[in-house]
């Protein structure tokens, strides 16, 4: 918090605009946080209920990122922010844009979670639970970066999705294994999978949410750098 | 609203640390400035690269208009005024003994925050520098006319009627036609302190439109207090502060990530 320096602006007013539109990104993360932790709940245990309630939280989120990016335009174009405001505005707007992305992914699981699944099938669900903590922990800790633009936690969450990496790939080939041995299944094998890619996918959107972090904090482009140079900035002491 | 000048952002950044010579329209070395007892300008160094704007930014009293007079001797006429460090333009030091005051100025052109206007025709004001040199050739001074007025953006507003008093020009035209007037005398460098702190957003603009079309001619050097106008028209930007140059950078940098912590404070209108 300190580190934005958000409360010293001579404008009382800009304050509260920055201060209210951040507060809305972390109510959003909130949410999109909940839709996954419910999806992977309606998808282990079979609820439909839970699942339908995630299916019909969405367009929360939805509206949310509208209202935010609308803000950002008034902040822009009334306050003309520049350096760290204007990087935080930046930051914000796509920081949301995958949030949102997140929700729908979270939506997709939930759309799977509906379908029923036999004794056997139940069992490949369960090989989801790792690979959706960890995106979870992921989301949780990037958004607390966010909050507090905590540079190493940022760098942190940007490492560990090679381990969701990792994770989505082994699960792959065991689902592949069970395709091979009974075809029958693949339909809801493919099910499956699609919700393992989801969480994959959102695993990528926290690493782009901690390279708007870094982006904010640094003032660097991180996107599509080597890992060696990524470092070199997060490491740097001075803004260069 | 603001009106993107895609020359600035394609241009090349320039080292200005190391700005080799023939890129450099001024070199100021180790400037410091009395007013009396009071040092109004501490140890200022820098480069100024030919063929840009360069923006000089800060809170009031920081010295930037200071240093902006120091640049054509305009401190000459304090009495108090003393000044240490040098100002090289082509590897010469303004301040030396020899040099010519008035040939110096007709090199380095000034335009203030209020326009000044002579109460003289339109025709009379942009030629006044040239009458002064001597010259009378009336199809020279024709041609420096439209030149100058064209040059200042101005032309087609007030050919028909250059006979008319200045005076019946509005606030922008008469910033504009002051701008005709130092360019007809062709110096090298012109400076701007505060052109459009008296014009409505509108002049603003157009003013601001035509800083970036004088920097094919001349090297622009504006002080100003509007921070998005120095981001909109220069290349590169100095932040003074208290009389000290805290940060000299390309424009882009030093609106987007400025490397101070005062320039960041001062840009984004925090407390300092």
């Amino acid at each position: 918090m300190d580190k934005m320096n958000m409360s010293k602006h001579i404008s009382g007013k800009f304050n509260e605009e920055l201060e209210a539109v951040r507060n809305r990104v972390l109510s959003m993360g909130g949410m999109v946080e909940q839709q996954i932790s419910d999806a992977l709940e309606a998808i282990q245990k079979g609820n439909v209920e839970l699942a339908e309630k995630v299916l019909s939280s969405d367009h929360k989120i939805n509206k949310l990122e509208v209202q935010i990016d609308e803000e950002c335009v008034h902040i822009i174009a009334k306050r003309q922010p520049a350096a760290s405001d204007l990087r935080l505005v930046i930051a914000i707007i796509k920081t949301i844009a995958d949030l949102e992305r997140i929700g729908d992914e979270a939506e997709r699981i939930a759309k799977v979670a509906k379908e029923s699944f036999n004794k056997d099938q139940q069992q490949l669900l369960a090989s989801l639970e790792n690979l959706g903590q960890h995106i979870l922990s992921m989301l949780r800790k990037v958004l607390d970066a966010f909050a507090r633009m905590d540079l190493e936690a940022a760098y942190e969450v940007h490492q560990q999705d090679e381990q969701a990496d990792r994770q989505y790939e082994a699960l792959t080939r065991q689902l592949m294994t069970y395709m091979m041995e009974d075809s029958r299944s693949i339909p809801k094998i493919m099910d499956v999978l699609w919700s393992a890619r989801s969480l994959e996918r959102m695993g990528d959107r926290c690493q782009n949410i901690a390279e708007y972090i870094i982006f904010f904090v640094k003032g660097k482009d991180v996107r599509h750098v080597s890992p060696e140079s990524m470092e070199r900035t997060v490491m740097g002491n001075k803004l260069d | 609203m603001i009106s993107v000048n895609p020359s600035t952002s394609n241009m090349e950044k320039l080292d200005l640390h190391n700005l080799p010579a023939e890129q450099t329209a001024l070199d100021i070395k180790n400037l410091n400035l009395y007013y009396g007892e009071d040092q109004a300008l501490h140890d200022i160094s820098m480069r100024i690269p030919k063929n840009r704007v360069t923006a000089f930014i800060g809170p009031s009293g920081c010295g930037k208009s200071t240093l902006l007079r120091c640049i054509n001797r305009m401190n000459d006429l304090v009495e108090i005024c003393r000044i240490e460090g040098e100002i090289e333009m082509h590897g010469q030091n303004i301040y030396d003994k020899n040099v010519d005051v008035a040939a110096l100025r007709r090199r380095v052109g000034m335009v203030f925050q209020r326009p000044n206007p002579f109460p003289k025709s339109i025709y009379e004001n942009v030629v006044y520098g040239l009458r002064l040199q001597g010259v009378k050739d009336k199809r020279v001074l024709d041609e420096a006319v439209e030149t100058s007025l064209r040059g200042a953006a101005l032309w087609d507003e007030v050919k028909d009627r250059l006979n008319a008093s200045a005076f019946s020009l509005s606030g922008g035209q008469q910033q504009r036609l002051v701008i005709a007037r130092s360019i007809a005398i062709e110096p090298e460098i012109l400076l701007l302190d505060e052109p459009t702190s008296a014009l409505d957003p509108i002049s603003t603009l157009t003013i601001e439109e035509l800083i970036t079309e004088l920097k094919e001619k001349f090297t622009v050097v504006i002080v100003t207090h509007n921070m998005q106008q120095a981001a909109r028209v220069s290349d590169q930007t100095a932040f003074l502060y208290m009389g000290k140059m805290i940060e000299y950078a390309d424009t882009d940098t030093l609106f987007t990530t400025p490397s101070e912590k005062q320039t960041e404070d001062y840009i984004t209108g925090r407390y300092g």
